[in-house]
């Protein structure tokens, strides 16, 4: 599946949708200094895969991103995108 | 954005209408990281729901930041909330203990006299001490070998003491075998006090006797104590004599089978299990912990009943705020889903656990996971520690988003 076809999907499927596995746990740390709800998918999920690849340096997030495909990861992102 | 949820509820919540009973009750135990995320979850995911949290204290007391109280580098307040924010997401905040649970009514009575009853239950009890697990250490002990494993009083009592030693004192703090809450927790609390000693009595030590040979982060600890504190701080691993088989709180002694150790200031980090009322629920093993299905959080022994927090037995999760919080999510929308007749959804869960080894000197483990075998499993390839060789500004930069972490999760689960 390619990135914007997977995003698409979770856009579509989102709106009325519970959180996508490991959704919820990205509260634990994000919010106030660090926002995740609002924030634009496309731009989400294209941080969420450098920090996956490594592209991106990063603390934790490289570990995390890790334990996701990308598939999973525009989930998650879409999903968040959807929150306010 | 804390009312977000209402749009995922309202797809949920219709079922319940068609029901006989007009709201279904859910009755969560104990207010900490687990138990408060929990209730405002449940109170979001569902709104038709009617969710009693039962905890004892007006003010709760985290534990997460609070050896760095202890060394002297953060406010004691800093480390108390309150449950406003919770009662005012629509939960019935009851600040009483809950005393015994009968699975076949499925109701829970409380200290305060009254019985609640509920569909489903979510027990968020946390650790109690096992007073038997060591010889020589009880509740009259603790009050001169602190455990400071549950923040409060026992925090400070060992701040005080600590202030109190002179220069040219030994702390030494014993370290159960696993499983206990916060793996790193005993470690990052000798670094904090080493931190203080050798800014206020650089003739002190530091002795950690511990009951394993390996512990969480080691590598990263011990490369900074040898920076940091060279000297300072010992740690006695079980093969080299480190485990203590029996403490005397009259001469703050620590005996091992290898000899005794003599103290200033003596801490017990003590044997734990699940909090009381999960045995009296039946829902502990024989191990003092709670097994789970990892699709729900719902207790193996005992049905309608979830565990979650320090008390469960998460597999590859370890006991910390931040799984506690993560589990919570997880297990509340579990709960509106069985509620609701439908099959929930195959969770994915993520743990972050920051250290400080100095103030400024932080270090992380992370993990993913998911189902597997029946227990919740490490995704391979995900997770980890902060490397090994990494920069100073990574370690400044994790205490910061160690902070970061700590003002943003107590915001989701008290503010």
């Amino acid at each position: 599946m390619n990135r914007p076809t997977a995003l698409g999907l979770a856009l579509l499927l989102v709106a009325a949708a519970p959180p996508p596995p490991g959704a919820s746990s990205c509260s634990g740390c994000h919010g106030g200094a660090l926002p995740l709800a609002g924030r634009e998918a496309m731009q989400t999920t294209e941080t969420l895969l450098a920090f996956r690849s490594g592209e991106r340096p990063s603390t934790v997030m490289g570990r995390i991103a890790k334990g996701f495909d990308p598939s999973e990861l525009g989930l998650i992102a879409a999903w968040w995108a959807a929150e306010k | 954005m804390i009312r977000r949820r209402q749009v995922l509820a309202g797809g949920l919540a219709a079922p319940f209408v068609a029901k006989a009973q007009a709201r279904a009750r859910v009755v969560v135990v104990g207010g900490g990281f687990g138990g408060a995320t929990a209730a405002r979850f449940l109170r979001r995911y569902d709104p038709a729901l009617d969710v009693t949290l039962l905890e004892p204290n007006t003010v709760f007391t985290v534990c997460p930041f609070s050896n760095l109280v202890i060394a002297g580098g953060r406010d004691f307040a800093a480390q108390r909330f309150g449950y406003d924010a919770v009662r005012a997401e629509g939960v019935a905040v009851v600040h009483a203990a809950a005393t015994t649970i009968d699975t076949a009514a499925r109701t829970v009575m409380a200290a305060n006299g009254t019985r609640y009853p509920y569909d489903r239950l979510v027990l968020s009890p946390g650790i109690d001490i096992v007073w038997s697990g060591l010889a020589g250490y009880d509740e009259a002990a603790a009050s001169k070998m602190p455990h400071a494993w549950k923040a409060g009083e026992q925090t400070l009592l060992l701040r005080r003491q600590l202030e109190a030693m002179p220069d040219g004192g030994t702390v030494v703090m014993s370290v159960p075998p696993n499983p206990y809450r916060c793996p790193p927790g005993p470690y990052e609390r000798a670094s904090l006090i080493a931190w203080y000693l050798t800014k206020h009595k650089p003739k002190s030590k530091i002795l950690v006797l511990d009951a394993k040979d390996a512990f969480s982060k080691q590598k990263l600890f011990q490369a900074a104590w040898k920076q940091l504190y060279p000297g300072l701080l010992e740690w006695v691993s079980l093969s080299d004599g480190g485990k203590v088989t029996r403490v005397d709180p009259a001469s703050l002694t620590f005996e091992t089978e290898f000899g005794s150790h003599k103290a200033d200031v003596g801490i017990v980090v003590p044997p734990q299990r699940a909090g009381a009322i999960a045995a009296g629920a039946g829902v502990a093993d024989r191990s003092g912990w709670c097994p789970i299905d990892p699709m729900t959080f719902e207790s193996r022994l005992v049905p309608g009943i979830h565990v979650i927090g320090d008390a469960a037995i998460a597999g590859a999760m370890p006991k910390s705020a931040f799984a506690a919080n993560a589990q919570a999510k997880v297990c509340a929308a579990a709960v509106v889903s069985l509620l609701n007749g439908k099959k929930p959804d195959e969770p994915r869960l993520i743990n972050t656990c920051y250290s400080l080894v100095a103030p400024e000197y932080g270090i992380s483990v992370a993990g993913v996971y998911r189902p597997a075998n029946g227990v919740l499993a490490d995704i391979e390839g995900a997770g980890g520690t902060s490397p090994p060789d990494a920069p100073a500004e990574q370690r400044i930069q994790e205490a910061m988003f160690g902070e970061q972490w700590f003002a943003t999760i107590t915001a989701e689960v008290f503010g």
